[in-house]
This record gives C-alpha cells, sequence and structure tokens, in this order.
C-alpha cells in the first residue's frame, strides 16, 4: 500500500504540500520570532508612513514590501504574512478536532445502526434523514449565539476556547450523518459476508465481531472520507467566519481575513489575494491527496 | 407509485415539524428579547408589556408553536395588526411585514440565481465529463480534470470578489449584480445576473465533470454498451442512449442535492454579490433576532432539500426500470 502510494507522484508532491502546511501550523511561533513580527500589533498604526489618512497601505500592492513580505492589513495595520501563518493554526485546529469527532461518531452509529438493526437501524436512519434535511449553514449562524447563551451571561466577553469548542460542535452535528450513512451501507454488505458468517457460527462475541471482524474492514473508506471531510471543514469554518459567526478578533484566521478582504477589496484587493490563494493551495492539494490516498487503498479502480 | 409518494411525503412533513419545533425552541434560548427590538430603543415598561403582548411573546412557549402552526393551514387572527389568511406565517417583529409575502417576494432572487447556474453547470459538466471520459488518458481528459479539480477547490467568497473587482469596478466588462424581474426585463435579468451565474458554474461544473467521467467510464465497460457497438451501432448513439443513462442516476442525485442547497438560500453567493434573495433575508433575520422571517427560512430551505429528495428518488424509477419504489 505504502509502496503503491510512494510511486505516484502526484500523491506525493500533494502529500508534501500539505505536510508543509501542518508544519507552518505546528511552528507558528517559531516562524514568527524568526520573522520578528507577531500577528496582534497593530504596526501601521504604530508606524506613521506605512498607511494613508484613509488607512490603506501607502506603498503598492497592499503594502507588501521586504518589511511586510504579504503587505499590511487596511485600517488596523497588522501584518498580513504572520495573520496568515497564524491563521492555519485556528483553521487546522478547529477543522481537525470537528474532522476526529465526526470520524468517531460517524463510526460508533454506522456501525451500531448495520450491525444491530431493526429498531435501532429504524431510529438512527431517521435521525440521519433529518440531519440531512437541516439547512445546517443557516442553523449554525441562528444558533451560535444560543449554545454561548448557555455559557456565558451577555455582559462578558466570550472566551475563545469557548467559541472554537462551539464551531467544533456545531460542525460536527452536521457532518457525522453523511459518514453514518456510508459506514451502516458498508457495514450492511459485510454482515453477509462468509467470514462474518463464519465467526459467529464459531460463537464469537459481537464485540469481537464489531472489533476484529467488521472495523479492519472499514478503515479504508473511513481514512477516505476524512481526507475528503478535512478540506471540507477547513472551507467550512472558512466560510461562518466569512459570515461573521467564526472566530472572533482578535485570534487569526483565514475566514476572518475573507471577510475584511470583501470589504476593502475595491480599494485594496491583495489583501483578499494572500488568504484566498493559500487556502486554494491548501485544498487542491488536500483533495489531490484523498484521490491518491484512494487509489493506493484500492487498486480496483482503474484512472 | 402512489404508496410511495404518500409515504414520502407524510415523511418529508415530519422531518418539517421535527425542523420546525427544533427551530422554534432554540430560538427562545437566544439572549436577545425580540419585543425590546421591536419597542425601540427608549421603551417604557408598560409599552414594551404592549409589543410584548402583540407578538404573542406573553403565551406559554407550546401554545406559541401550535398558533403558529396552526396559523400556516387555517389562517390566525392577529388582534391589532388584523387576519392572516392562510398559509399564514405571521408578521415580521422587526417591520410588521407579512412574511409570507416576503418570502414570495425575495424568492424569485434565489430561484433566478439558481436556475441560471444550475443550467450552465449541468449542461457544461456533463458534457465535459462525456468528452474526458471518452477521450480518457488523452491531453483533453487530463485538461478536464485538472480544471474540475481547481474548480471544485474554489471558494465563492474569493473567486466571487476577485471577479466583481476585475469585471465590474476595474474593466466594466460586466454589469453589477442586480436583480431585475424577468417579466418586466428579461435582458436587464439576464445581465446583472450573469457573474453570480459564472461564478457559481465554476464551482459547481468541477463535480459534474468529475462524477460524469467515472460513471462514464464503468458504463462504457459494460456488457450492454458492448453488445450495442457489437451489433453495429453508431458510437455516439452508443454513448448518448445507453452509455449516458446509465450515468445519469448518478447526476441526477447530486444535481438534487444542490438544487435544494442552493434554493434553499445561497447564504454566501448573496452575501458576496449584495443579492437580496432568501439567503440575505435569513441572515438579516438572524441578526434582527426576527424569529417568524427566521422560521419561514428555515422552513423554505428544508422543504426545498426535501422535495428534491423525494423528485430524485422519483426520478430513478423514470430512467432505471429496475428500481422499485418501496
Amino acid at each position: 500500500m505504502w509502496l503503491r502510494f510512494r510511486r505516484d507522484r502526484t500523491g506525493m508532491m500533494s502529500a508534501v504540500v500539505v505536510i508543509f502546511f501542518f508544519l507552518v501550523a505546528a511552528l507558528a511561533p517559531v516562524i514568527s520570532w524568526v520573522y520578528g513580527k507577531d500577528p496582534y500589533t497593530l504596526y501601521g498604526q504604530d508606524t506613521p508612513g506605512l498607511l494613508n489618512e484613509y488607512g490603506y497601505p501607502v506603498l503598492p500592492n497592499g503594502g507588501v514590501s521586504s518589511e511586510f513580505w504579504f503587505g499590511i492589513e487596511p485600517g488596523l495595520g497588522r501584518d498580513v504574512f504572520t495573520q496568515l501563518v497564524f491563521g492555519i493554526r485556528t483553521s487546522l485546529l478547529i477543522a481537525a478536532a470537528a474532522t476526529l469527532l465526526t470520524v468517531a461518531i460517524g463510526i460508533v452509529m454506522g456501525i451500531v445502526a448495520g450491525y444491530a438493526g431493526g429498531r435501532t437501524d429504524y431510529a438512527i436512519g431517521r435521525l440521519i434523514d433529518i440531519t440531512l434535511s437541516f439547512p445546517a449553514t443557516l442553523f449554525i449562524i441562528a444558533f451560535m449565539p444560543v449554545v454561548e447563551n448557555v455559557f456565558v451571561s451577555p455582559e462578558e466577553e466570550t472566551p475563545v476556547w469557548l467559541r472554537a469548542v462551539t464551531l467544533i460542535l456545531m460542525l460536527t452535528i452536521f457532518q457525522w450523518a453523511g459518514m453514518a450513512r456510508l459506514l451502516r451501507g458498508q457495514v450492511l454488505s459485510l454482515r453477509e459476508r462468509e467470514f462474518v458468517e463464519a465467526a459467529r457460527v464459531t460463537g464469537a462475541s459481537p464485540t469481537r465481531i464489531v472489533f476484529k471482524e467488521l472495523l479492519p474492514n472499514l478503515w479504508t473508506p473511513i481514512l477516505i472520507q476524512a481526507t475528503l471531510l478535512l478540506p471540507a471543514l477547513v472551507t467550512a469554518e472558512a466560510a461562518l467566519s466569512f459570515l461573521g459567526v467564526g472566530m472572533i478578533e482578535p485570534i487569526p484566521d483565514w475566514g476572518r481575513m475573507f471577510l475584511r478582504g470583501t470589504q476593502v477589496y475595491q480599494n485594496d484587493i491583495t489583501y483578499l489575494v494572500f488568504p484566498g490563494a493559500a487556502l486554494v493551495i491548501f485544498v487542491i492539494a488536500f483533495n489531490l491527496l484523498g484521490d491518491s490516498v484512494r487509489d493506493a487503498f484500492d487498486p480496483k479502480i482503474k484512472r | 407509485m402512489l404508496r410511495f409518494l404518500t409515504r414520502r411525503t407524510l415523511g418529508g412533513i415530519l422531518t418539517l415539524l421535527i425542523i420546525s419545533a427544533v427551530t422554534f425552541f432554540l430560538f427562545f434560548a437566544v439572549p436577545a428579547d425580540p419585543a425590546r427590538l421591536a419597542c425601540g430603543k427608549v421603551c417604557p415598561p408598560e409599552l414594551l408589556e404592549q409589543a410584548r403582548h402583540n407578538l404573542g411573546l406573553d403565551q406559554p412557549l407550546f401554545a406559541q408553536f401550535t398558533a403558529w402552526l396552526t396559523g400556516i393551514f387555517a389562517g390566525r387572527d392577529y388582534g391589532g395588526l388584523g387576519y392572516c389568511p392562510a398559509p399564514c406565517l405571521g408578521y415580521s417583529f422587526v417591520n410588521r411585514a407579512p412574511v409570507f409575502e416576503t418570502i414570495l417576494d425575495r424568492l424569485p432572487v434565489t430561484v433566478s440565481l439558481t436556475i441560471g447556474a444550475a443550467a450552465v453547470f449541468l449542461a457544461f459538466g456533463v458534457a465535459t465529463g462525456i468528452v474526458a471520459a471518452l477521450r480518457r488518458g488523452r491531453p483533453t481528459d487530463k485538461i478536464a480534470s485538472v480544471s474540475s479539480l481547481v474548480g471544485a477547490s474554489l471558494q465563492i467568497y474569493f473567486v466571487g470578489t476577485l471577479a466583481l473587482y476585475f469585471l465590474v469596478y476595474k474593466n466594466q466588462i460586466l454589469a453589477r449584480p442586480r436583480y431585475l424581474p424577468f417579466t418586466e426585463d428579461p435582458l436587464g435579468w439576464a445581465a446583472g445576473l450573469t457573474l453570480p451565474w459564472m461564478v457559481l458554474a465554476i464551482i459547481f461544473t468541477a463535480n459534474y465533470t468529475r462524477m460524469t467521467r467515472s460513471t462514464m467510464v464503468e458504463q462504457l465497460g459494460e456488457d450492454y454498451v458492448r453488445t450495442a457497438r457489437a451489433k453495429g451501432m453508431p458510437g455516439h448513439s452508443v454513448v448518448l442512449r445507453f452509455a449516458l443513462r446509465g450515468t445519469l442516476i448518478t447526476i441526477v442525485t447530486i444535481f438534487g442535492v444542490d438544487l435544494g442547497a442552493l434554493i434553499g438560500g445561497a447564504i454566501i453567493t448573496e452575501t458576496t454579490f449584495g443579492l437580496q434573495g432568501l439567503g440575505r433575508l435569513s441572515l438579516n433575520a438572524v441578526t434582527d433576532s426576527d424569529l417568524p422571517v427566521l422560521m419561514a427560512t428555515v422552513l423554505v430551505a428544508a422543504a426545498a432539500i426535501i422535495v428534491f429528495n423525494i423528485v430524485v428518488d422519483l426520478l430513478y424509477a423514470f430512467i432505471d426500470p429496475r428500481v422499485r419504489l418501496n
């Protein structure tokens, strides 16, 4: 499997890009230290001559210079490069946590429904149907304040970790159903196969059947699904921040950069281009990686 | 067939009921007090009480929900505001406009956006998918798969804004996105929506190219396609009459999902292009804590998803006679 993956040049390249993004996220403080700036300081306001009287960078192309590699944020005057680097952290952390949670719930629900059958299957099936019928984006926007209201009184400011946890939960609530539906189908067909039958006849306990017979056969679809899920969740998180219900100031976040970028694009398009290009490269690399993982696992699919 | 329809319709209605109930009861956990918002900044207590009563907020929660529910089927009497005939979705907390009419007013924007974009991405995506499958491994196929990969990775708020900047503000190639009713000015309608259609099409086409290509490749290897070729059927009719028919199931499935999602409120698209459709309406309803409008938009969005799901399942039976509806 690993050998097959290594021969896939596109797969290796995209894996390198993906690892690069993860490394940048992990090493963000180091990068910021070497670069000598952080994503919070309002450089444009502290140093006169960087922003003009309307709050836009004086230098062309969004203020890109040897000092500020990717320019300065219009208005507040923060450094774009470090915001982007730290923004990867936020996005990846939230997306990765939501992916793990989604996969975990999806596995449990899918296997329980498929293996138990009967009434349990019916109940979980309906729950999946209803979840998939929810207009998810609208619902998350509407109920982000609700969840926070339960934990924080209106006068207090929402702590960042709470916002992050809420985002993760909200994304998971609307994503687990797809995963569960897929795995349920797989379990239904596996359950009738001879090796499961054989295990049951020889008196294996349900726990053993699930963990030793079913689960090993499910890792492939789970892994493929998870590699597709992570970039989808990164963009979903960015979209929510773009709509104003995602990460809050001053935590660096790609979606928030888009929101600001679309407000100022008529005068400073550069500020939008950097997070946009970064997100597109990330998603392309991850999608390619997903394709390659599938090819490596499933030699039956010819391309 | 009839049994299938009845069962699915009942299931759909039940799902809608659950979704409305969840939305309704969760709404009241929001900190904002709609009565205070409706009453204005400086609001004496007795006026606040009055506003609360007018909006029906002094009733127990469950009674409010059932009143809302019966209003949809039987109409509802709103005291000071007059009688609201069925289907009554109530009055907006913010501007007192009847919600049903607001929805009817905004729906054409979203539907126009969806239909135009869907026509482009369906036709274009399926066509490129077929061509790519027929020329598997050749440069055409490579170009198609690379461009669909890039297309699928783009974001509306990014490409849309770039397009706005370069095609509208910098070079004035396209009109600024806006909505004009089709019945009044068909040309203006098309011109105002061209940019959003193009951007949506770029992003959505990718999925259709990919799915059509991979299913088509599978279909072209099927025995019945080989038989058709062997008996001397011309190549293009083999593709269009046999292989494409087998591919339709996949296409219809994703098309149903996409249409449902788009009609239900293209929140991001409408925000990016500043169009006043259902998506914007719902977003504003959230910021204003406007429960009746929010309920209505959630209901329309969920209904769109459910209806298209049922239609897709019905179409399966037409496309593939082996499918049994039960």
